[in-house]
Formats: structure tokens, C-alpha cells, sequence
């Protein structure tokens, strides 16, 4: 499936792979040098990677409940019959529309506050600069496992600072739809704005400062600069930093799942991710969970491809 | 920490030159402040881990603790096999590392200083690659692993890890391949050098750093994991890794907020110290890897 997609990609700008050639000397005679060092790779992608890909697509074709995983029961093959199931099923869509929100709001607050501060990093001396860029490390060093325990901690209704400080009593934050994915989100983008920062920080320093001073005698803005000098030169930057925080903010799962305990009072803050896996190895459904999983890779499938679309537009060479 | 003043120590900062100062001072003030807002959750944890049963359990809780205990680390590692807990992590994320460095750098190396058919798709492959969900394949992972026997043992972590850490390590690796120039690969050949002499003895000591900075994510995704311990590590348990053992004390309903901090604070140091280490390799990395 992953094969047959680049292939069409292939063939939209079939003169890409053959152009660069000349560039080394020694490719002409490469013969199958380049095959022998590619061969772990392929091997373990092969057998890790790719191949589970297909069995995915495989189980979510047919019945597979604890019945069979036991081995007492048959497979039987269903044909699509799971998809339409799960098709039917309201809280796919809760939860499909659940993702997509969440995910968005995600993205959208962490490239906010990633771009926010690399622009304010280019403003400030050392010693600021410096903090800053140790908190950022700290933060996107901490796994996600225990940022998630830290700020359930934090955000705790009865030793929690944070209810302290504003004053909220014994405010439970998991307890609410909206606030407990607030709370996840706070997290999410405490790990990883530091990434954006980081990148568009690095990009905004390869500018040639001749630009931004043309751009401020003529009397621009901060924010004028940003958008109209900054924003388009960083592009190839921004996408790239985007495309990867749409990519890492569906896949949410660590953070969901521990935060809401696996998934929220009654299911309210389900992600597909964390969905597929209550699915599969809490109710033995694996064939419902592996059609949830085909479903999400799909979607990120094109994803890529739209990133793709985006990276040859902009010429960049693979 | 050269992290940013790496190449900027001799170029006046470009943005800086023209904003005024009383501009510059709310800037830093604000800098300072978010600093200090994204540290917190770091310190508060390092701090509870530190603070007696009684403080941490209060409804009043304190920025800091004139009483500082080791009683939570102590129940930490005081608890049933930590410590081989902490040897498996280090097991598994060390063996990801080296062997998806060493099988990265062949895959970059066959992709940058080679052009052969079909390589524009396959750095496409390793593109789409990183793209899938991990979470999505446990469950045919968990099927591979039972059926090759390998459910409740270190490989059904290490294997799955080195599968997943690849694609993104080849990615990042081939701009510092690229970096190395190709008169120097001519000369070696110049000199006499055979094409496995020239990868190891020469290619590799000026890949390395890169390598470092690659290593980076590989180490951070397998010591972090949670998900592949949880699931096909079911029944030997003294095969589990530290997330795991992190939520022994993470009741849902009456957490051990103590032994949480403390199994966190163990948890996150290593993880630190690795970033802090390669921190600089890792920017030009990320640099390498967005824009070469």
C-alpha cells in the first residue's frame, strides 16, 4: 500500500530521479555497493515495519476476537465487514472528530508558542537566551510519561499548586471533557514546542541581516517583519516543522492515555490511537482495533503526501 | 552551553540591532518568566521527590521544603527488581542505539555517495516510513513477537525499536554524510584505500557526530516507550522496563505522588544529561535534517 503510493508519486516527476547523476564521480560504477550497505536496513524494515504494516491490513479483514487468538476458533474472513461496522459505530466518529480537533488545536498552539519565542530569542541577550533555550531542552527532554504524571500532578485536585494558586478549591480538571483534554494539551505542547523553537530559531538566525535591515529603514513593524520578510523566507521550515507536529499530535497516546486513564470517564477523551488499543487488548476486539489503525495510517499516509506535494514544490532535492 | 552562540558569537544579531532598549527589557523580562513557567513542572518534580510524606500530601503545598528526605527514592528502590527495571531500559535503549546508528549510517551512506535505480524512492519509503503510527502496530507486532516466541523477552522491545528509529535516523544522517566532501573520498581511493576502508576508517570518525545527534531520538523513543512494555511484556515482569515500574505507584485513585516524583526524577535524569551532552550536534543536526 505504502509502495504503490510513492510509486504514483514516482511518476508524476519521472525526470527527478535521473537528473542529479553527475554529482558523483563514482556513482556510474556503483554497482551493488549501495544495495550491500541498504541491506540491514531493509531487512529489519522489511520485517518490522512493513510487514506488520500488511498483517494490520490482513487482521482487520477478518473476525479476530480472543476466540481465535487462543487458537480454539477459525478465522473467518469478513471481507470490509469490520470497517462497516466500525463505520456505524457513533463513537468512531465521536472520537475520529475528537482527534482531528485535538490534534489541530495542538498543532496550532504549539507552532504559535514555538515561533512566539524564537522570534523573542533573536531579541535578547546571552543570559535570557540561555534559560530559555535550558528550559526548552528540559522540557523536550522529559518523556512523556513522567511530563504526563508531573503536570496530573500539578494540575492535582486536592495537592495540586495550581488550584492553589488560582484558587480553585478541589477543581477536578480530568473530570470535565474539555478541561481534561485541556490539561493533556498543556502538556503536549510543553514537550514539544521546544522543537519548533529550536528549528524556526535556527532558521530565523540563516536570514541575511541585510534583509531585516532594508525591512526596518523602510519602517516595518515587528510583526510586519515577521510576516512579510520572516514568515515567507522560513517556509521550507515552517512546513517542515508543521507537517511533523500534525504527524507527532494525531499519534498522541502516551499522554491520553496516562492523563485520562486510558481514555477519560466513560471514553470522553478517546484519540483513535488510544482507541485502537482499549479496542484491541482491553476488549480482544483486535480485528475492530486493527481496522481503527488502518484507518489512522491512511490518514497520515496523506498527510505525507501532501507534505510531499509541498517539499517538490519547493524544489528541494531528496 | 554553545547552543546559541555558535556561529553568532562574531555576527551581530541581525534583529537586535535596531530594536530599542526599553523594548529589549520587556523582551528579556518576558524570556526570563517563560523560562522560569517551563522549568516549573521540572522543579516541582525534583522538589516532591525531595519533600517528606506530609508536605506532599498537603492541601497547602510549598515551593519548597526545609525537610528534604530521601524516603520516596528509598521506597522506589526499595521496590520489588528496580534496579533490574533500570538495567533493562538501559539494555534495551543501548542496544537501539548502537545498532540503529550502525545500520543507519550504511543506509545513509548507500543513499548520498551512491546514485543507483530506485533511490529517489526509497528515500521517499523512509520518508513515508516515519510517518506510521507505532501505536497502530502493536497489535501485528504482538502476533509477530508470540509467534516467534519472543513475548516477555528484551528482543520484542529492542527489534520493534531499531524497525522504528531507523527511517528518521537515516533521514537525519544524510546531511552530514553529504557534509563530508567528495575529494576526500577520491583521494582515500587516490591513496589506495578500499571502498570498507574508507567507510570505517575514514567516513565514520567525521559521520560520528551526527551520529551522536541521531542517537539522540532513538535513545529518547526507546527509553521513553511505555506502550510496547505494557504489551508484550505481560507476564515476566522482571523483563519490564522503568515506565512500567513508574506506575506501580501511579494509582489512579490514590496515587503514591512521592514514589511518582521520585521514579520520575530517576526516570528523566539520564534522558537529561544525554541531551545536554550532545545538545549542540543536535541543532546543527536538526539543521542538516530540515534543510540541507
Amino acid at each position: 500500500m505504502v509502495a504503490q503510493n510513492t510509486v504514483v508519486v514516482e511518476h508524476k516527476r519521472p525526470a527527478r530521479s535521473t537528473a542529479p547523476a553527475p554529482r558523483t564521480p563514482r556513482g556510474r560504477r556503483a554497482g551493488r555497493t549501495p544495495w550491500l550497505y541498504l541491506a540491514p536496513a531493509l531487512v529489519v524494515l522489511g520485517g518490522l515495519l512493513a510487514y506488520p504494516i500488511y498483517q494490520l491490513g490482513l487482521i482487520s479483514l477478518f473476525h479476530y476476537t480472543q476466540a481465535q487468538v487462543s487458537g480454539g476458533e477459525p478465522t473467518t474472513f469478513e471481507g470490509l465487514g469490520n470497517y462497516r461496522e466500525l463505520f456505524a459505530d457513533e463513537q468512531f466518529w465521536h472520537v475520529l472528530l475528537a482527534t482531528v480537533l485535538f490534534a489541530a488545536a495542538c498543532v496550532v498552539c504549539t507552532l504559535a508558542v514555538g515561533c512566539a519565542l524564537a522570534v523573542l530569542l533573536t531579541r535578547v541577550r546571552a543570559v535570557p537566551r540561555l534559560a530559555l533555550m535550558l528550559a526548552a531542552l528540559g522540557a523536550w527532554a522529559t518523556p512523556a510519561i513522567t511530563g504526563s504524571t508531573v503536570w496530573l500532578f500539578l494540575f492535582d485536585a486536592d495537592f495540586g499548586p495550581v488550584n492553589r494558586v488560582l484558587g480553585l478549591g478541589d477543581h477536578s480538571w480530568t473530570y470535565g471533557r474539555f478541561s481534561a483534554f485541556f490539561l493533556v494539551l498543556l502538556e503536549v505542547v510543553w514537550c514539544s514546542f521546544p522543537f519548533v523553537m529550536v528549528t524556526v530559531y535556527a532558521g530565523i538566525r540563516a536570514v541575511p541581516s541585510e534583509v531585516l535591515e532594508a525591512a526596518a529603514l523602510d519602517g516595518a513593524s515587528q510583526w510586519r517583519i515577521w510576516r512579510s520578510v520572516l514568515a515567507p523566507m522560513l517556509r521550507p521550515i515552517l512546513v517542515v516543522v508543521t507537517i511533523q507536529s500534525v504527524i507527532w499530535d494525531f499519534k498522541v497516546f502516551t499522554q491520553i492515555y496516562v492523563m485520562t486513564n486510558g481514555g477519560g470517564i466513560a471514553g470522553q477523551n478517546l484519540v483513535l490511537n488510544v482507541y485502537a488499543y482499549q479496542q484491541a487488548f482491553a476488549s480482544s476486539q483486535y480485528s475492530l482495533g486493527a481496522a481503527i489503525g488502518v484507518v489512522m495510517l491512511l490518514i497520515l499516509l496523506a498527510v505525507t503526501l501532501v507534505y510531499l506535494r509541498l517539499l517538490r514544490r519547493q524544489g528541494e532535492e531528496l | 552551553m554553545t547552543l546559541v552562540s555558535r556561529d553568532g558569537a562574531r555576527r551581530v544579531n541581525p534583529v537586535r540591532r535596531f530594536v530599542r532598549r526599553p523594548g529589549r527589557l520587556a523582551a528579556e523580562a518576558t524570556a526570563l518568566l517563560t523560562a522560569a513557567v517551563v522549568a516549573f513542572p521540572l522543579y516541582w518534580m525534583v522538589l516532591s521527590a525531595f519533600k517528606p510524606a506530609g508536605e506532599i500530601e498537603s492541601t497547602e503545598p510549598r515551593p519548597w521544603t526545609l525537610a528534604p528526605t530521601l524516603d520516596s527514592f528509598r521506597r522506589v528502590f526499595g521496590q520489588q527488581e528496580f534496579g533490574r527495571y533500570f538495567v533493562n531500559s538501559v539494555v534495551v535503549a543501548v542496544a537501539v542505539v548502537i545498532a540503529s546508528a550502525l545500520i543507519a549510517f550504511l543506509a545513509a551512506t548507500a543513499v548520498t555517495r551512491f546514485r543507483f535505480r530506485l533511490r529517489t524512492t526509497l528515500l521517499i519509503m523512509f520518508l513515508v516510513a516515519q510517518m506510521v503510527p507505532v501505536e497502530a502496530l502493536t497489535i501485528p507486532l504482538f502476533f509477530l513477537m508470540r509467534d516467534a516466541g519472543q513475548l516477555n523477552t528484551l528482543w520484542s522491545l529492542i527489534l520493534p525499536h531499531i524497525a522504528f528509529s531507523l527511517p528518521f535516523a537515516i533521514w537525519m544522517l544524510r546531511g552530514f554524510v553529504k557534509a563530508v566532501p567528495e575529494a576526500l573520498e577520491e583521494a582515500a581511493y587516490m591513496d589506495g584505500a578500499s571502498r570498507t576502508r574508507f567507510l570505517w576508517q575514514i567516513l565514520f570518525p567525521l559521520v560520528l557526530p551526527g551520529l551522536v545527534a541521531t542517537s539522540v531520538f532513538s535513545f529518547i523513543s526507546t527509553w521513553n516507550d511505555f506502550l510496547f512494555a505494557k504489551s508484550f511484556i505481560i507476564s515476566d515482569i522482571s523483563q519490564s522496563t522503568l515506565p512500567m515500574a513508574l506506575l506501580v505507584f501511579y494509582k489512579p485513585d490514590e496515587p503514591d505522588w512521592g514514589g511518582v516524583m521520585a521514579a520520575s526524577t530517576v526516570m528523566t535524569i539520564p534522558v537529561l544529561v544525554f541531551f545536554v551532552l550532545v545538545q549542540r550536534r543536535l541543532v546543527s543536526g536538526l539543521g542538516g535534517a530540515v534543510k540541507d
